[in-house]
């Protein structure tokens, strides 16, 4: 059987990038100590403003522009609400997903009476053969991941993030500003979610359909325990996933597989990353002031 | 450069004092914390401040530190007018602090968490910083590990690197809140020595102990603080332990020991340590009040208790001294019941208790008080309920429970152990001591066979230390035995007539109390047999 396993590879890394922009931004967050289960919603917003903006614009670098506002706003608002007010974190994050989800679909269903909407324009791969990737896959890999992975190791910002993530009580007696930090990390790492979602709409799909983002920041809240929130075991594990989903699509179409069900096949990544969970991710330890809001003794 | 303003410290020393507190006032809400403190420290002194819990040394000091702000007065630095808003005010006019809570961050190295304060946002010099922190070392003459991890650090390790911070930021002025209270002896003789050279070198320290021999032995003056205020200030040379408590509690000065109140505080705090306690009054015929037989605890790498055997008389207080982490917490879950013992037998008056649930263990003669007072009471149940928690089944009547039973029985134990409470008060609102005094009297109404108890003073003042020590004794001398689990050496050596010494697990050592010496433990408690 002749197997495309330069085709399953090429896939895996398209596959992984938008979990990557969002994995990374959530291990930003919650190194500072917050939980962001906002992530499923700001993917989802900064996927439907990015194409909105694409749209009516006809510009794809203002829509990828809009995307990072909309996901620093988002990350003001869990700032406001886990760090100002102290809400609890769960709450918050869920809160905020629902809320984006909607407003993006009610906004959609305002101005497009359909469901799904085609942009003209669209990134386009560059490159050829197994590098025949989308920009932003390039990016992500060779930019976004060295470059945070030097932040939280070798930076004076990184430092502070860790210190208010892990002790803030300490991190405040050394004068760190813990509220500015925390709302510096939270929207640091939205908008990163935010740049995921974009992917969806401007380099995967050149479109907009109803849910789009289809669990992926839930997958980025796993693999984020199971890379132990750090930078490169999180894009490993992005990867991972990226492997699975790309080896079931392939499989999909094989012959040989035909008589499995589909949705077995569908299936079969997040049974992976569940099983990944399981073997790697008990005993694992989470930053120290993790879900606490802080407040002076 | 620390060693230029060193000298500029020196120049100025004529003419004003290092820090000056003036007039401090602060309150919270009723309460006078502080009342019209003047206090000066001069540099090259280790100024003592010595008080009761709640005297207003812990708010005096954050004040100093700005971690909290007077409602009047005003801090001088080096004779300047400084207003203190927080502790980044506090660390530019040269004022380090190390509380008993370390403001460490665990998952970092030493390096990382010296850096912490003032670091930007840029890239940072981590071999820069590694070479200020072997500096800072050098100059209180410890070693330190720059690139160690600090929870894998021992808790004097711990307080070296809080000193070290400190000096890394040109530090003056150190101010030290009960540093001596988790350190074994030999520690805190590293301590000094620390201090003595800081010191030399024109630092002033502000030292805060509830152990007087100790503030005896490093400080050149002591101030004490009564209610607020600052009842005395007088040089420590030839002092006694006894004036200073005496000054403490308010009794007159020149004629210590006369005064009660004075002797039983000093008492309390551990001043007659060399004094025997008085033998137990059941000396014949002792039995086993509770008896461990190679109890093991399996932990991930090495076991966390490894063949304890130990015995406890009736009438007996044994003690259990150890640097903690080394299986006292363990060896306590595991006799109350919470955690199983992985092989090995308890026994207590007899009964096997090694696999039976709690309330069993109760029924068995077995009392318990453990470290976590807290998580000993349901916090937002009042202390009527708390203290007949355990024992529902005695109230009984069919299905339902009699109030008026219980009325009775809880004013009878808030009155046989002095509660200072309402019997309907939630107990989170109680202080720490008289949240010891419920759980005290919850484990002693039942009359124990055997009492497991650990660290029964920690976070108490010298009132409440006094009044669990004379209970303990008494349930001794009624005849029951106690384990003491505790890590304040002085403590042990006051209450216990045996002292076993743990470490890594293991029991390394006993000694008697009378032949028992602070050194001696020390060096068991660190490891070393003799």
């Amino acid at each position: 059987m002749d197997f495309p396993i330069l085709a399953v590879l090429a896939a895996t890394f398209t596959i992984a990038t938008p979990l990557v922009w969002a994995g990374l931004g959530a291990v930003i967050n919650e190194r500072a100590g917050i939980l962001n289960l906002g992530i499923e919603g700001i993917m989802y917003a900064g996927a439907f403003v990015g194409f909105l903006t694409a749209a009516s614009t006809g510009s794809l670098a203002l829509g990828l522009t809009a995307a990072i506002v909309a996901g620093l706003a988002a990350g003001a608002l869990m700032g406001l609400l886990t760090v100002t007010l102290g809400v609890n974190q769960h709450v918050a994050g869920i809160g905020t997903t629902l809320l984006l989800i909607a407003a993006s679909e009610f906004t959609n269903r305002l101005l497009f009476s359909s469901g799904s909407q085609t942009i003209t324009v669209k990134f386009d791969r560059i490159l050829s053969g197994f590098f025949a990737q989308y920009p932003m896959t390039y990016v992500a890999f060779l930019l976004l991941a060295p470059a945070l992975w030097w932040l939280l190791r070798s930076s004076g910002f990184g430092l502070r993030l860790r210190a208010v993530g892990e002790n803030p009580e300490a991190a405040d007696a050394a004068g760190i500003p813990v509220a500015r930090t925390r709302y510096a990390a939270l929207m640091l790492g939205s908008a990163l979610m935010a740049v995921g979602g974009a992917f969806l709409t401007l380099s995967l799909l050149g479109s907009f359909t109803l849910d789009i983002v289809g669990g992926r920041g839930w997958i980025c809240i796993a693999l984020v325990i199971f890379g132990r929130w750090r930078v490169w075991p999180v894009v490993a594990g992005a990867l991972l996933f990226g492997f699975t989903d790309a080896l079931q699509l392939q499989l999909a179409i094989t012959p040989f597989f035909s008589a499995v069900p589909n949705e077995l096949m569908i299936a079969f990544p997040y049974l992976v990353v569940i099983a990944a969970l399981a073997i790697w991710g008990r005993g694992v330890r989470y930053p120290g002031a993790y879900l606490t809001p802080y407040r002076r003794a | 450069m620390p060693a230029i303003a060193l000298e500029a410290t020196s120049a100025d020393v004529a003419s004003a004092p290092l820090a000056e507190l003036v007039g401090i006032r602060k309150t919270f809400g009723a309460l006078v914390a502080n009342d019209s403190i003047d206090l000066a420290v001069q540099s090259g002194e280790v100024h003592a401040l010595l008080g009761e819990n709640g005297a207003g040394k812990s708010t005096l000091t954050r004040i100093l530190y700005g971690l909290s702000q007077a409602d009047s007065g005003e801090i001088r630095i080096q004779g300047r007018s400084t207003p203190m808003s927080s502790p980044a005010d506090a660390m530019a006019a040269g004022i380090g602090m190390v509380t008993q809570e370390f403001s460490l961050v665990g998952t970092m190295t030493v390096t990382e968490n010296l850096m912490l304060a003032g670091v930007g946002l840029g890239r940072i010099d981590r071999m820069a910083a590694r070479a200020r922190v072997l500096d800072a070392a050098a100059r209180i003459g410890v070693a330190i590990d720059p690139d160690a991890v600090v929870e894998t650090l021992s808790v004097g390790e711990r307080q070296r690197v809080e000193i070290v911070k400190a000096l890394f930021h040109d530090c003056r002025l150190l101010i030290l809140d009960e540093p001596t209270a988790v350190l074994v002896p030999q520690d805190v003789e590293l301590l000094f020595a620390s201090i003595r050279r800081l010191t030399a070198d024109g630092m002033g320290v502000i030292f805060i102990s509830h152990k007087l021999h100790e503030v005896v032995e490093i400080a050149d003056r002591v101030s004490i603080l009564r209610r607020g205020r600052i009842v005395a200030s007088v040089p420590a040379r030839g002092l006694q332990p006894r004036q200073i408590a005496a000054m403490m509690v308010g009794a007159d000065a020149a004629s210590p020991g006369d005064d009660t109140q004075a002797a039983a505080l000093a008492t309390a705090i551990g001043l007659d340590a060399h004094v025997p306690a008085p033998p137990a009054a059941v000396s014949t015929g002792r039995g086993a009040a509770l008896e461990i037989r190679d109890l093991t605890l399996a932990g991930a790498s090495r076991p966390l208790l490894d063949r304890i055997s130990l015995s406890v008389h009736t009438g007996e207080i044994v003690g259990v001294a150890g640097v903690s982490g080394n299986g006292q917490t363990e060896l306590v879950r595991v006799l109350c019941g919470t955690t199983p013992a992985t092989s090995g037998t308890v026994h207590v008056g007899g009964a096997d208790i090694t696999t039976a649930e709690v309330p069993a263990r109760i029924a068995a003669g077995l009392g318990r008080l453990t470290e976590d007072r807290r998580g000993s009471v349901v916090l937002n149940l009042s202390v009527e309920q708390n203290l007949v928690l355990e024992d529902l089944d005695r109230f009984r009547n069919g299905p339902f429970i009699s109030r008026r039973r219980i009325s009775a029985h809880v004013r009878e134990l808030m009155e046989r152990f002095d509660i200072r409470a309402s019997a309907s008060d939630p107990i989170r609102s109680l202080s720490g001591g008289n949240m010891q005094k419920v759980l005290l009297a919850r484990a002693l109404s039942r009359n124990p066979t055997a009492l497991v108890v650990s660290q029964p003073t920690r976070g108490l003042d010298v009132g409440a230390c006094d009044y669990v020590y004379s209970q303990l004794r008494g349930l001794r001398d009624n005849g029951a035995g106690v384990l003491l689990v505790s890590e304040d050496l002085d403590e042990l050596l006051e209450l216990c007539d045996r002292i076993v010494v743990v470490y890594s697990g293991r029991i390394i050592g006993e000694l008697s109390a009378a032949e028992a010496s602070r050194e001696e433990l020390g060096l068991l408690m660190t490891g070393h047999t003799a």
